[in-house]
Order: C-alpha cells, then sequence, then structure tokens
C-alpha cells in the first residue's frame, strides 16, 4: 500500500467519523450507531477488498462469455458491500454460509483470486480442485455456495447450533436472498433458533429481484427484516460498506451477548441478470441499473467519501485499482493455462474416512477407484 | 408456406413419392421440424385452449416466458388467471378441486422441496380415498445432466418417482414424444411426473403430419421400437435413445443390428415390448443416465427375469448408466460420468462377445 504523505493528513491509525443511515428496527429498541468510526488503513482495506471482488466478478463475466467458464454463473457486482462489510465485522473463526451467488464470500472468507477462478474454469487447481464449480467453493469456515434456493438456512441455524454447543462464542452468518425469503424452511429455521436463541444472524441481502420476479410479485411482505415475526430485526442500507459493519457488529454482539438470533436486511442491487443467461432487462429498465450505478455504487461511495474527508488521494486509488488489475490477470492467466482434474479424482471423495471403494463405472466392466 | 416447403424438401425420404403422387390439392407438407420446446409449448398452448380448468404455475413461466422458454407467449395469450408467477416455494402444489393444474418444477433438482407433496399428497390420494378424490395434476420440467450445472443441479429422477404406485411418470425424447406425452399427461385423471430434458429442449426433430393435430396424443405406457433389428435389444428413456440409435448407426457398419426401444414411459413401463424384442433378439442393453444402484436399468433386469424373455436370453443383461458419484463440474469429469455413445458401443460388443 502506497503511503503519500499529502499535507500532514495521512496517519493510517487515525480514525474518522463517518454518518451512515439509521436502520429501521424490529423489536430493537435500539439499533447501531449512526456514526461510523472508520481508520485509514480500513478505508483502504476495505475499498481494496470490493473492488477485488468486482473485477473479479466482471472477470467472471468476460471468461464466461468466452466459453471457459460454463453452466451456472451468478455474479455479484453491485453488492460487494455487503460481503465486505461483513467480514470486517467478523472474525475469521465466526461461520458463514451463503447460497450461489457466493464467489464475493468466497473471497472475504480467506480463498484467493487464483483459486476461485480457476475453479470456475474448472482446473485442478481450483478450490475444490474443479468439481464443484460456481455454486460449490468452500473453505474454512465458510460452508459454500449452495445451490438449491434457501436450503442453506437451515443449515446456518445447525452451524450456529454447533457454535452454542461447543461454547464457542462465535457466531454463524447464514445468508439468503429475496427470493429465498419466502421458503418455508426458512420460518423452521426462525422458529428452532428462537426457541434455543441459538447464536445465528440470518441476513436478507435484498436486491430486489428473485431471477426476473420483483419482490412485489413474489411476496405478500416486503419487509423482510419483520418476517422472522418474533425474532428482532434491523433494516440496512447494503450499499454502504459501513452500515452494512456497524449493523453486523451490532448483530454479532446481540447474538455474543446470548440474546439469541437476529435477522437483518442488507437493501442492495445485482448489476448482473440472475445469471449469465439472464440479460437482466426484461423485468427491470436499463435506466434503474444506470440509476444505481450512478448514485449508490458501493466502491465509488466509499472512494468518494474518503476523498471527501481526506483520507486518501486519488492516485492512491489508481494504484490500488492497477494492482487489482494485475491480481487478477495473473489469476486469470493462471486458471486458463492450469491443467483440468486428473481422471483419477472423478470417483473421490465420496466418503470421509473410509477405506478405498470400488464405484460402477457407466457399464460393468468399468471398475473405478474411490479414495476419501 | 416456403418455409414449410423448405423442410419438407429436406426430410428426404418422403419427397420423391410426393412429386410423383401429383396431389394439388394439399396445401400442407407431410412433416415439418419443430424443437422439443416449441413441442411442449404447442402442447400446453392446445390443452389450455382446450380445457378452462388446465391452467400453469411455477416459477419464471409468465412474465419472463418461463426459466427455459418453454412456456414463451402463453402469459401474454392466456393472462394472469391461466399462467401464474409463483415464489420461490416447490411446495405449492394445489390439490385445487376441479382444476387440472401444470406445475412446472425450473428443474427437478428443486422438486424434492416438494416430494412429500407429490408422493403423500399427490400419488396417494386416490388410493386412501378408495377412489372419492382424485388429482389431475401434471408435474413438469428438465430432468438429469445439463451441461457443467454440478452436483446439485444434475441429478436423475426416474428411478425415484418411478418407484411409486399411485403415480405416472413419462421421459420423452423427440418433439413428437413431447408433444403427446405431455398432452396425454394433462388429459389423464392422474398425477403424471413428465421428466423433460433440457439439453433436447433446442433440438429440432420431425414432427409428422399427425403429430401436429390438436388432438395428437401419445399413450401412456407404451414404448416405442425406434430401430428395428435382430442382433440385439437397446432400450433407453429420453436422450440416451439419440445415444442408442448413434450407437446402432456404427455398429450398423460392423453387421451388427440393433433394436433401439424408447420406454416414452417410466411407470407404468411398457415391459411385453421389451420381453418381445428380447425373445427375437436374445441380448439386452439398458442405458440410462441416472445412477446404477436401483435404476431404471435395475428394474427392467428385474422384470425380464421374472418373465418369458429370460429364457431366450443369450447372456446376462448389461446396465449402461451414469456413473455411482455425484456429477462433478470439470467438463473432463463431467464427460465421463455420463453414457458415451462410445461406451453403448462397447457394452453391446462385450455383451454379444465379440
Amino acid at each position: 500500500m502506497a503511503e503519500r504523505n499529502l499535507s500532514g493528513l495521512m496517519h493510517n491509525n487515525q480514525s474518522f467519523q463517518i454518518k451512515c443511515h439509521k436502520c429501521d428496527l424490529h423489536r430493537l429498541e435500539e439499533g447501531p450507531p449512526v456514526k461510523a468510526e472508520l481508520t485509514r488503513e480500513q478505508g483502504l482495506q476495505y475499498y481494496r477488498t470490493m473492488q477485488t471482488v468486482r473485477r473479479m466478478e466482471l472477470k467472471a463475466d468476460q471468461l464466461y462469455k468466452q466459453k471457459i467458464i460454463r453452466g451456472f454463473c451468478h455474479l455479484y457486482d453491485g453488492q460487494e458491500a455487503c460481503a465486505a462489510g461483513i467480514e470486517a465485522a467478523i472474525n475469521p473463526s465466526d461461520h458463514l454460509i451463503t447460497a450461489y451467488r457466493a464467489h464475493g464470500y468466497t473471497y472475504t472468507r480467506g480463498v484467493s483470486v487464483k483459486e476461485i477462478l480457476a475453479e470456475l474454469t474448472g482446473r485442478r487447481g481450483g478450490v475444490a480442485k474443479g468439481k464443484g464449480g460456481s455454486m460449490h467453493m468452500y473453505a474454512p469456515h465458510f460452508y459454500g455456495g449452495n445451490g438449491i434456493v434457501g436450503a442453506q438456512v437451515p443449515l446456518g441455524a445447525g452451524i450456529a447450533l454447533a457454535c452454542q454447543y461447543q461454547g464457542n462464542n462465535q457466531v454463524c452468518v447464514t445468508l439468503y436472498g429475496d427470493g429465498a425469503a419466502n421458503q418455508g424452511q426458512l420460518f423452521e429455521s426462525y422458529n428452532m433458533a428462537a426457541l434455543w436463541k441459538l447464536p445465528c444472524i440470518f441476513i436478507c441481502e435484498n436486491n430486489k429481484y428473485g431471477m426476473g420476479t420483483s419482490v412485489e410479485r413474489a411476496a405478500a411482505s416486503t419487509d423482510y427484516y419483520k418476517r422472522g415475526d418474533f425474532i428482532p430485526g434491523l433494516r440496512v442500507d447494503g450499499m454502504d460498506v459501513l452500515c452494512v459493519r456497524e449493523a453486523t457488529q451490532f448483530a454479532a454482539d446481540h447474538c455474543r451477548a446470548g440474546k439469541g438470533p437476529i435477522i437483518m436486511e442488507l437493501q442492495t442491487y445485482r448489476y448482473h441478470g440472475h445469471s449469465m443467461s439472464d440479460p437482466g432487462v426484461s423485468y427491470r429498465t436499463r435506466e434503474e441499473i444506470q440509476e444505481v450505478r450512478s448514485k449508490s455504487d458501493p466502491i465509488s461511495m466509499l472512494k468518494e467519501r474518503m476523498l471527501s474527508h481526506n483520507m486518501a488521494s486519488v492516485e492512491e486509488f489508481k494504484e490500488i485499482d492497477i494492482e487489482i488489475r494485475k491480481q487478477v490477470e495473473e489469476a486469470t492467466q493462471f486458471a486458463t493455462s492450469d491443467p483440468e482434474p486428473p481422471l483419477e479424482e472423478l470417483c473421490n471423495h465420496i466418503f470421509s474416512k473410509n477405506p478405498p471403494l470400488e464405484v460402477r463405472g457407466t457399464s460393468p466392466w468399468s471398475k473405478l477407484k474411490s479414495v476419501s | 408456406m416456403a418455409a414449410s416447403l423448405r423442410c419438407f424438401l429436406r426430410s428426404g425420404k418422403n419427397t420423391v413419392s410426393a412429386l410423383q403422387r401429383r396431389d394439388f390439392h394439399r396445401s400442407a407438407p407431410a412433416a415439418v421440424q419443430m424443437t422439443v420446446r416449441d413441442a411442449l409449448n404447442q402442447a400446453m398452448d392446445e390443452e389450455l385452449e382446450r380445457d378452462e380448468r388446465v391452467f400453469l404455475l411455477g416459477e419464471e413461466v409468465a412474465q419472463y416466458d418461463g426459466a427455459y422458454k418453454v412456456s414463451r407467449g402463453l402469459w401474454k395469450k392466456y393472462g394472469d388467471k391461466r399462467i401464474i408467477d409463483t415464489p420461490i416455494s416447490e411446495i405449492n402444489v394445489l390439490l385445487q378441486a376441479g382444476l387440472r393444474p401444470i406445475c412446472e418444477f425450473m428443474t427437478f433438482n428443486f422438486s424434492m422441496q416438494a416430494i412429500d407433496q407429490i408422493i403423500n399428497s399427490a400419488a396417494k390420494t386416490y388410493y386412501m380415498s378408495a377412489g372419492l378424490q382424485s388429482v389431475p395434476i401434471v408435474f413438469r420440467g428438465p430432468n438429469g445432466a445439463s451441461a457443467g450445472v454440478a452436483a446439485q443441479h444434475s441429478q436423475c429422477f426416474a428411478a425415484w418417482y418411478g418407484h411409486c404406485p399411485g403415480l405416472k411418470v413419462v421421459s420423452p425424447w423427440n418433439s413428437e414424444d413431447a408433444k403427446g406425452l405431455l398432452k396425454s399427461a394433462i388429459r389423464d385423471e392422474n398425477p403424471v411426473v413428465v421428466l423433460e430434458n433440457e439439453l433436447l429442449y433446442g433440438v429440432p426433430f420431425e414432427m409428422s403430419e399427425e403429430a401436429q393435430s390438436k388432438d395428437f396424443t401419445i399413450p401412456i405406457g407404451k414404448a416405442k421400437i425406434e430401430r428395428q433389428g435382430n442382433s440385439i435389444t437397446l432400450v433407453a428413456h429420453s436422450r440416451y435413445v439419440g445415444h442408442c440409435l448413434d450407437a446402432a448407426a456404427v455398429l450398423a457398419k460392423e453387421g451388427i443390428e440393433c433394436e433401439v426401444i424408447n420406454l416414452r414411459t417410466i411407470r407404468p413401463m411398457d415391459v411385453e415390448t421389451i420381453e418381445t424384442s428380447v425373445m427375437k433378439t436374445n441380448h439386452l442393453v439398458t442405458v440410462e443416465g441416472g445412477w446404477p444402484q436401483f435404476g431404471i436399468g435395475a428394474e427392467i433386469c428385474a422384470r425380464i427375469m421374472e418373465g418369458p424373455a429370460f429364457n431366450y436370453l443369450d447372456s446376462p443383461v448389461t446396465r449402461v448408466t451414469g456413473v455411482d458419484i455425484p456429477m462433478p463440474y470439470a467438463k473432463i469429469l463431467e464427460d465421463h460420468s455420463l453414457p458415451q455413445v462410445k461406451d453403448i458401443i462397447f457394452s453391446v460388443k462385450k455383451t454379444l462377445n465379440i
């Protein structure tokens, strides 16, 4: 990180007070503070994180159009403040699970851009050795990457149960979208989490559209932060990384104090369509997308804030951008040149801690081998 | 008119005889090309028009024109009442008294969210009520592997649904199958699971003149012999019927004539057609995309053993199946997880001891 000392204002640990939007509250007397403290170092780190995710996703778009990435590809650009803000407020030892729009979280949970892109291109250097693909990437304390809408939520409640069981003061961040918010299994999870006071932070990333269906056409109530009924909730500006961080900090404190689960609704937006096969303009206007981009882009917002508070210079941001571009290019080089997984890998990882077993191939004469 | 004439001329085998007929009054040509997607669309369109009680519901079926565009144009034509966009709630099975819903699953992988309702409410109700309450419902959507959609989106549910009494299960291969079977499914008084295939949606097939009619249906429970042969019987459903025909074409060059049977229906299975064929050819290979254990091929083997055809077998039945693993993402691994044409050819030769 460049250390440019302009007018003696650039001290890394000097903290600034940044104003956030007030959150809407449900069953809560008070919410997160409206003034967030931000040091220069933190600001640059959040910027770097969000910009890396942005450039990584745009690269994935490019690779998909070149048919180097196949199958499903759900991109996260526009929503970076959510992943970055949440990670800023939790510990690496906390847990996180999300659905299929997962590349951003895979990165914030510690997987390199190189390993993410190589997984998307289906190579042996991918984080899941090429066997999982876009929707199935994992890391320590990061449980994917789940393809079936809503199914990750009961899993997240279960992880929270494990935290409680082990008394380790950890929390589980359980993410889902506005589309999944209407799944029955969520309500079962809410009930159990509240009943047993599980340290589960349910987070709804409301990007206004469940594939092609707007929230108004899918939900009887679009107040997703209230849908947990007996569970307290807060609605947060998901385009503001500081708001997200403050709210997540508040939520984590709530859980760690043994008060039980809490729901956060992050109001955010995706620039791409639902997936690469959805142009994203049949159910929303280009004007709407453009408006969000120009007025609420999370990365621009943070940058402008830091510039206006004299926390960093334009040159510094440019240098970070250049570094990130280089990093993503190198990762792409790797992801496009690394070989595909070897055929010997085909049947491995069926069972854990199991002696090697024989797996039937496509015919009775095809006997393949599987090791744990 | 010009387009249909082009299709007609391209179809080859009908051309000469038609010209010789010099039939001036016949304006429509014998056959047209139609994709499976359009055939399914036509089937639903015709049935929606024919019976007001029929309606379609599912995720993105209306305004989005369908996740895979199978219901394209239907919402524009029939409106909100007949074509309904639902939230992501697969368990939205409706036992609406007197109505005939078509429930689309974006893929059958998501049907597991609703499988309790499909089995315990739809399949068993007519029995449990001793005939009082029928369930004329259709569950349809893409089944099985696609391309690169990985483990949670690639499963074949033919064996799962085929296991349950009270359900009818069909698995169309070409456009005629798709249209005829879907229409029969919609007209059937019972719950019918229609296992489509995403990779086939865009594939054009010939539609005979008969198939173009608004009353064209294919009976549920009857298999079709797609290709006659004497050396060996190949039985498959859905996409693998095409693979079998490709394998048969290659094997024919070596003098091996395969009889290819398109199951069309998984439940009730047309075992008789298979038996008749095996009693002629003495050899049987089954081909499916699903996993081997407790699968379609396994059931066929058991039924053959229990019937008259067993005594005509010159070698054990061979099952060609998907590899017994969750579907990997990487292309090279995915390609090796499913039966290829060469696997079928290999199995045929092994079965014939060649």
